[in-house]
């Protein structure tokens, strides 16, 4: 199944970071989100697209993960010459990630 | 003191809409109003603006935004707190003072205007006393790009705001105070808050980073449901109504547009977001795994049990610094072959690039409606051959103007001598953009005094 499914995000940048909130749609959706969208997954989704490493953090209080995607950002903010510069949209191209949910 | 403060967000960033200030003062009840002006490189841009013009460097918009809003603030007993002083806090405080003036409104304003934050003056010798400001991302130490420097300032917090309010301010004009300060300043002053009740401070400093993206909290660019979001032509900002134990509700005016809901005031919670258990700021260290979100209603959200911990004994610092020049030219091509056409074009001009021996650090090419914002997870999804047009997008970028000025010129030519079927080329040659860029580093605190004046208009 497709992320967007289970989830929604928003995302932003710091520096030549940007970070992705994903925020799963109900609260029992969080551990699936927990267990499929681990930080080496997303990493291997954006291949070719960051130079750097991906580090996760949760938030169960918000039903909420946090992942920021180092190098994502071509130098990030007036350096970059990337249409979204700023990581606006980052988060959307995430929720194309297909995930296992079991039935 | 009271038991209840209302905090009105009317600008998420310089350039936000003009409405919103309006709309928050008189759409209903409010206690203040924030407004927020400063991005990353914004304090470079209004650098450049006061070498130019010694009084300028603030965001102009905002002394006509006061001179229409000034009679009713004060009717309605509505204070403001707002960064707009950008490098020339002094100055847009004089302006601001002027259009009260003009307005009939002499002795009746009182401006606080808070400074120190400029620290560009000071480089060398706080370079000389061992404060390196090494890069946070890459580690480089200043002394890099030190001659290429054109502002530096530390971010301030909530401190001086609190007393530019305590002293009778009715305005509070800032330079680089952090966004979250402007709104966690009104709550201190207003709920008795001591600058050491570290739960109530991360309390007000996730507040404020709620609101300071204004409509951002209360249904603007919300993913979720975002089709059933409605009125966002009249969309309400977001107000902070807060408690003296630290519970606030997110609401906004009754009869605007948006939504304010636990799922998008979640989205701005995650917006820009780091380590979500150490957000620190000069006032705390606020820890968002501790919130808990309820629905208390339409339109209304609870914001409780915030927990924080002692400020670190560092302040940010926000330098940025000339690097180099970038231009950007894009044209479209249409349907047939629309995406192939696009992509020969881009091969045409990279090999004119080439034979004239141009040298960038970067090219980058996007086919915009194919590819430029999910890149390859995009294009892995099919790309649909009969689209109906492409833009193509090129950028570069170098230290030297030459190059950049002379790719400028390479793009036009490709309208009769390259692949056929292309328009979209009304804007002209594109202009070489000189690129300042952003060095974030950190100072100990004790370097940095910030300054409070009044000024009695």
């Amino acid at each position: 199944m497709q992320l967007r499914a289970l989830a929604h995000a928003r995302s932003g940048d710091k520096g030549d970071t940007a970070n992705i909130g994903l925020i799963a749609r109900t609260p029992k959706h969080y551990p699936l989100l927990v267990r499929e969208v681990t930080a080496a997954r997303v990493a291997r989704h954006f291949r070719g697209m960051i130079t750097g490493p991906v580090e996760r953090y949760e938030l169960p209080n918000l039903h909420a993960l946090n992942f920021l995607l180092h190098g994502a950002l071509d130098g990030g903010g007036t350096v970059s010459l990337k249409t979204d510069a700023q990581g606006k949209v980052f988060s959307t191209a995430l929720l194309r990630m297909e995930v296992l949910v079991p039935r | 003191m009271t038991a209840t403060v209302r905090i009105a967000a009317g600008q998420g960033f310089w350039g936000d809409w003009l409405e919103a200030p309006y709309r928050q003062v008189t759409g209903g009840p409010i206690d203040y109003l924030m407004m927020d002006y400063l991005a990353e490189v914004t304090m470079s841009i209004l650098q450049k603006q006061k070498s130019r013009d010694p009084g300028l460097g603030y965001a102009k918009d905002f002394v006509p935004l006061m001179e229409r809003l000034l009679p009713l603030l004060l009717q309605r007993r509505v204070k403001v707190t707002s960064n707009a002083g950008g490098v020339n806090p002094r100055a847009c405080a004089e302006a601001v003072g002027a259009a009260a003036r003009k307005l009939g409104l002499a002795g009746k304003v009182t401006i606080g205007v808070v400074t120190g934050d400029e620290l560009l003056g000071r480089l060398d010798e706080l370079l000389a006393r061992g404060q390196a400001l090494r890069n946070l991302d890459t580690d480089r130490p200043l002394s890099d790009v030190r001659d290429r420097v054109l502002s530096a300032n530390a971010y301030l917090g909530a401190g001086p705001v609190v007393e530019a309010l305590r002293r009778g301010a009715d305005i509070v004009i800032t330079g680089r105070v952090t966004d979250t300060g402007l709104t966690l300043g009104p709550m201190m002053h207003a709920l008795g808050w001591r600058p050491d009740a570290w739960d109530l401070l991360a309390a007000g400093t996730i507040a404020g980073h709620i609101i300071e993206c204004g409509a951002q909290a209360s249904g603007g660019n919300c993913l979720v449901d975002w089709e059933r979001i409605p009125d966002l032509a009249n969309v309400g900002y977001p107000i902070v109504e807060a408690s003296a134990d630290g519970t606030f509700e997110v609401t906004k005016h009754p009869g605007t547009g948006g939504r304010v809901s636990v799922a998008g005031v979640t989205e701005q919670l995650v917006y820009e977001m780091g380590n979500p258990a150490e957000y620190i700021t000069p006032d705390c260290v606020a820890d968002f795994t501790s919130i808990r979100l309820a629905q208390r209603g339409k339109d209304r959200v609870r914001v409780s049990s915030v927990r924080g911990r002692p400020a670190t004994d560092k302040l940010k610092v926000s330098l940025a610094y000339f690097y180099g020049y970038k231009a950007v030219g894009t044209l479209v091509y249409a349907w047939p072959d629309a995406y192939r056409k696009a992509q020969a074009a881009d091969r045409v001009l990279r090999q004119r690039l080439a034979d004239l021996g141009l040298r960038f650090e970067t090219i980058l090419t996007e086919f915009v409606g194919v590819d430029a914002t999910h890149g390859r997870l995009a294009r892995g999804a099919g790309v649909a051959a009969d689209l109906p047009e492409v833009q193509l997008r090129i950028g570069v970028r170098a230290r030297d103007q030459a190059p950049v000025e002379r790719f400028t010129r390479e793009i036009a030519p490709l309208i009769l001598n390259g692949p056929p079927s292309v328009t979209g080329f009304a804007g002209g040659r594109p202009k070489p953009e000189e690129i300042v860029a952003y060095w974030p580093a950190l100072i100990d605190k004790r370097e940095v005094q910030p300054c409070v004046e009044l000024l009695r208009v």
